[in-house]
């Protein structure tokens, strides 16, 4: 006599109907296919532009500005992912994000140089030279490499204190935008420019190249790359984009001092990647946008905000198996069902 | 001269202390404890709240403190650390997370800020070698430190959990299929390495104030420490806090004291830029090979 | 054809703390000659290999290749040079698909100077040199994440991955190991073909009795040492290579 057998049962994952109409040349073939493509890329895209007109019109001059240093964090969340896609863990975006800030401060406190040049001057200067400092050591093995990033900022925060330069312990001032219009909406078209250019980058055989070094370095030299030339492209990019998010802050806080080496710009985008989730760069967005506003009402509290986005990046590192922007991205493409296991 | 001999001797040793329960940790289970330096203040704090708020003798304090502070290792370890193990990446994340937590939050308490919050030495006064004043405290490091590296060399050589400790400190897919767990080992090797670093703490922290700030520099010595002479390996930890201990000790007093820091960094990026498997490095190559 | 031989090692060591694991090995391969190199385990092969390739750096010897000195070069440059080699130890990119595993050494500078493919067009290229390792490029097989397939399809997208560069001396360091009957069988055939349109191929290699068929010549290597090179059927009759493999649990067939 054949035993009632309990029933156990699996999640099933499949496409929505509507992803698979939409694929190809079939997404023209009504407005549904058409929208939904289109909203989750355009969408956010507006709603970003539309912030600062909000906050800023609204009266919310707070909240404006945090726009604009979310527009910051995720520059830096998004360059650090492009570094870790490339199989280099750096614990020290702050390296460059404080050296652009400090070019930007220099040359506008010692040449009084105009914005308009002092913020490429920046982003050029912190690449060159925060690429400089670390080519020496891309062959190190990854727990290495990320002792060395962790310790040349504050190296330089040291090296600053005692020797005086550059403004010392002060820090130097820096001429302000000339309006807050110009702050939020080239931090946002920054913001967009690297969203858009990293993601052409990573999906190109350029970025192939890039992904594969990130998994296994040795067989990439195998197959006739220059990883090492591969590798100071990509840092060139990544510090490029982080000394540009510098040139930012320097001059919407008017401002270049030490606190731009600081440990927080380090591990903030590392918090933003892992939340939000790596690898595709909207990730990085949407994390660097959840933790600014999140931690913003706890800025007064000062370290209280630090310890909790530490134990975000901690939760999310450890229970959750992809960031949040995979996890809406699945479920907004296929939907989950519990089937029979036969 | 003869103060900087000393004070350098001193400066030395306790760096040792600071450095070695990192090194520990790392070359037993090959996990970097980016946590190190938060658990080092954890525990000085904890004895300070026992000692301060509820009245106990110090050495009872002191006690407790170790007692709980292995258990909060071994509960990190194996919350967090045990989940992501093998994967560095993770790893340092979850161990610098945890670390910023514990800093932060004992900041926002208002630890070691303005009030300043002091542990009391073990042995009190100071004497006077070579015509130079020391504080007896500083010897006390230094007999610390000793004995805790005998206690340390004996049991890994001599006790069946050293044997086992070393053994998965070289291989540790061998010392699986030889029965031992490798989970278990290393969380021993972790409630270790942070009780040596509590001890450090007690030690070290009574020469100063307690300060919040000292979880981020313990964790930079014990780093540029083991950067220097060589993670997971003992001898190489002695002889890279000497050579960082004098270092620090002759920039500060011919330089000026902020140079110290300065000296730690630059420490950590030209080793690792040079030679980074340090002076008694056990990988010899950082490289992979085919 | 030039007088120059392709490849010439002259006296080449390497040793790792006490152990010579090369040592001093001397030998020429002309171009469109078939080495096959052959020895027990833990003989220097694949560390013999290695060095010549770049991966290592040798104690002393040099390496020449068409003439030109490349003792010391760096791996990538040594495969713009044309030299491709297959490693042991396959590592392929576990979570691409396997035919874009093939686009990587694609976008090599030799590969782009060869071919000029641009991107976009590597795709049905990387497509092309998996069906020349006899994957089908409608089955399934090119389109899984390479980390999916057994070790014998991984061997033989190793092997795409190496053509993928155009060589002009393929290196292939124990590329049937871990294959069954029929795949060696299969890629024998495809290495055979590679030779009739004129490859140079080093081949390092277990399974003696296939490359006794198809090498012009063998060369024994035991404890680092040349022992003896020759035409296969010299090589594999002689005394010394009997003596060889008579202390290991390997016979020559």
């Amino acid at each position: 006599m054949a035993k009632e057998e309990e029933k156990q049962y699996r999640r099933e994952r499949i496409d929505r109907g509507i992803n698979a109409r939409s694929s190809d040349i079939f997404a023209l073939s009504s407005w549904r296919e058409i929208v939904y493509l289109v909203s989750p890329r355009v969408l956010p895209m507006i709603a970003l532009l539309a912030l600062p007109l909000i906050f800023q019109l609204g009266g919310s001059f707070y909240w404006a500005k945090v726009v604009v240093i979310l527009a910051i964090v995720a520059i830096l969340a998004m360059s650090w992912d492009l570094l870790r896609i490339a199989g280099m863990f750096s614990l020290g975006q702050a390296l460059f994000f404080g050296t652009g800030c400090y070019i930007a401060g220099s040359l506008s406190y010692y040449l009084h140089w105009p914005i308009y040049l002092t913020i490429p001057a920046g982003a050029l200067g912190g690449a060159i030279l925060g690429t400089s400092l670390l080519m020496g050591t891309l062959q190190l093995r990854g727990i290495y490499f990320a002792m060395v990033t962790l310790a040349f900022p504050l190296l330089l925060v040291k090296v600053i204190q005692a020797t005086a330069i550059l403004g010392g312990t002060a820090g130097l001032a820096a001429a302000p935008f000339p309006n807050y219009w110009v702050a939020a909406y080239l931090a946002i078209g920054a913001l967009m420019i690297c969203l858009f250019g990293f993601r052409r980058l990573i999906d190109s055989d350029w970025g192939l190249v890039v992904r594969a070094i990130g998994q296994d370095d040795v067989a990439v030299i195998a197959s006739g790359i220059n990883v090492r030339g591969r590798k100071i492209q990509v840092l060139l990019i990544s510090s490029g984009a982080s000394a540009f998010a510098g040139t930012l802050m320097t001059h919407l806080v008017s401002y270049a001092g030490l606190s731009s080496f600081a440990l927080e710009y380090s591990i903030l985008p590392v918090a933003s990647v892992v939340v939000g989730g790596g690898g595709n760069f909207a990730g990085a967005l949407l994390g660097a946008g959840l933790l600014t506003f999140a931690t913003e009402s706890l800025r007064t509290l000062g370290s209280l905000r630090i310890a909790l986005y530490s134990l975000l990046m901690v939760v999310f590192a450890l229970g959750v198996r992809e960031g949040i922007f995979p996890y809406i991205r699945r479920r907004y493409h296929q939907f989950e069902r519990r089937v029979a296991v036969d | 001269m003869t103060a900087v001999l000393i004070f350098g001797l001193a400066n030395s040793m306790g760096l040792a202390l600071m450095a070695i329960g990192f090194s520990f940790i790392f070359g037993i289970s090959g996990i970097a404890n980016f946590a190190y330096g938060a658990l080092y203040i954890l525990g000085a704090s904890i004895a300070y709240l026992l000692f301060t708020f509820l009245g106990l003798p110090y050495w009872a304090a002191v006690l407790a403190s170790l007692v709980i502070m292995s258990i909060i290792a071994a509960i990190i370890y194996y919350i967090a650390i045990q989940r992501v193990r093998g994967a560095i990446l993770s790893e340092v994340i979850v161990t610098m997370g945890i670390g910023l937590v514990i800093i932060e939050i004992l900041r926002w308490t208002g630890f070691g800020g303005s009030n300043q919050a002091f542990l009391p030495s073990f042995i009190a006064g100071g004497l006077t070698i070579g015509g130079v004043g020391i504080e007896n405290q500083r010897i006390f490091v230094v007999g610390v430190g000793l004995v805790l590296f005998l206690l340390l060399w004996l049991v890994t050589r001599y006790t069946k959990i050293g044997l086992a400790l070393r053994a998965i400190s070289q291989d540790e897919l061998t010392a699986l299929s030889l029965g031992l767990n490798n989970d278990r080992l290393a969380m021993v090797a972790m409630g270790i390495g942070t009780i040596i670093s509590v001890i450090a703490a007690v030690s070290i922290i009574p020469l100063g104030f307690l300060s919040i700030d000292s979880g981020y520099e313990v964790l930079v010595f014990a780093l540029a420490v083991g950067v220097l002479g060589g993670l997971g390996s003992t001898p190489g930890i002695i002889a890279g806090a000497f050579v960082l201990g004098y270092l620090q000790t002759l920039a500060s007093a011919y330089l000026g004291p902020q140079w110290m820091m300065v000296v730690t960094f630059l420490a950590i990026v030209l080793v690792l830029l040079i030679k980074p498997s340090g002076i008694f490095g056990k990988q010899k190559e950082l490289e992979e090979r085919v | 054809m030039n007088d120059e031989p392709m490849l010439k090692v002259v006296d080449l060591s390497k040793h790792f703390g006490g152990v010579k694991a090369v040592d001093n090995v001397s030998f020429e391969v002309n171009e469109g000659e078939f080495l096959g190199i052959i020895g027990p385990n833990g003989a220097g092969k694949t560390t013999l290999l290695s060095v010549i390739t770049g991966f290592l750096k040798r104690d002393t010897g040099k390496v020449f290749y068409q003439g030109k000195n490349i003792t010391g070069l760096s791996p990538y440059k040594i495969c713009e040079l044309g030299i491709a080699r297959t490693l042991q130890m396959v590592r392929p990119f576990y979570n691409l698909p396997a035919f874009k595993n093939i686009i990587i050494p694609l976008c090599s500078p030799r590969a782009i100077k060869k071919s000029g493919a641009k991107y976009g067009e590597r795709d049905d290229i990387a497509l092309d040199y998996m069906e020349e390792v006899g994957f089908e490029r409608d089955s399934s097989v090119p389109y899984k994440p390479a980390g999916v397939l057994p070790h014998g399809y991984v061997k033989r997208l190793e092997l795409a991955r190496a053509l993928a560069m155009q060589p002009d001396l393929l290196v292939l360091d124990e590329l049937f190991s871990g294959m069954s009957m029929s795949e060696v069988a299969s890629t024998m055939f495809i290495i055979e073909k590679l030779r009739e349109r004129g490859m140079t191929i080093i081949m390092v290699e277990h399974r003696v009795k296939e490359l006794v068929r198809v090498a012009s010549r063998l060369l024994l290597l035991n404890f680092g040492k040349k022992v003896i090179e020759g035409s296969p059927m010299d090589v594999v009759n002689s005394p010394v290579a009997i003596e060889t493999y008579l202390g290991s649990s390997e016979e020559v067939e």
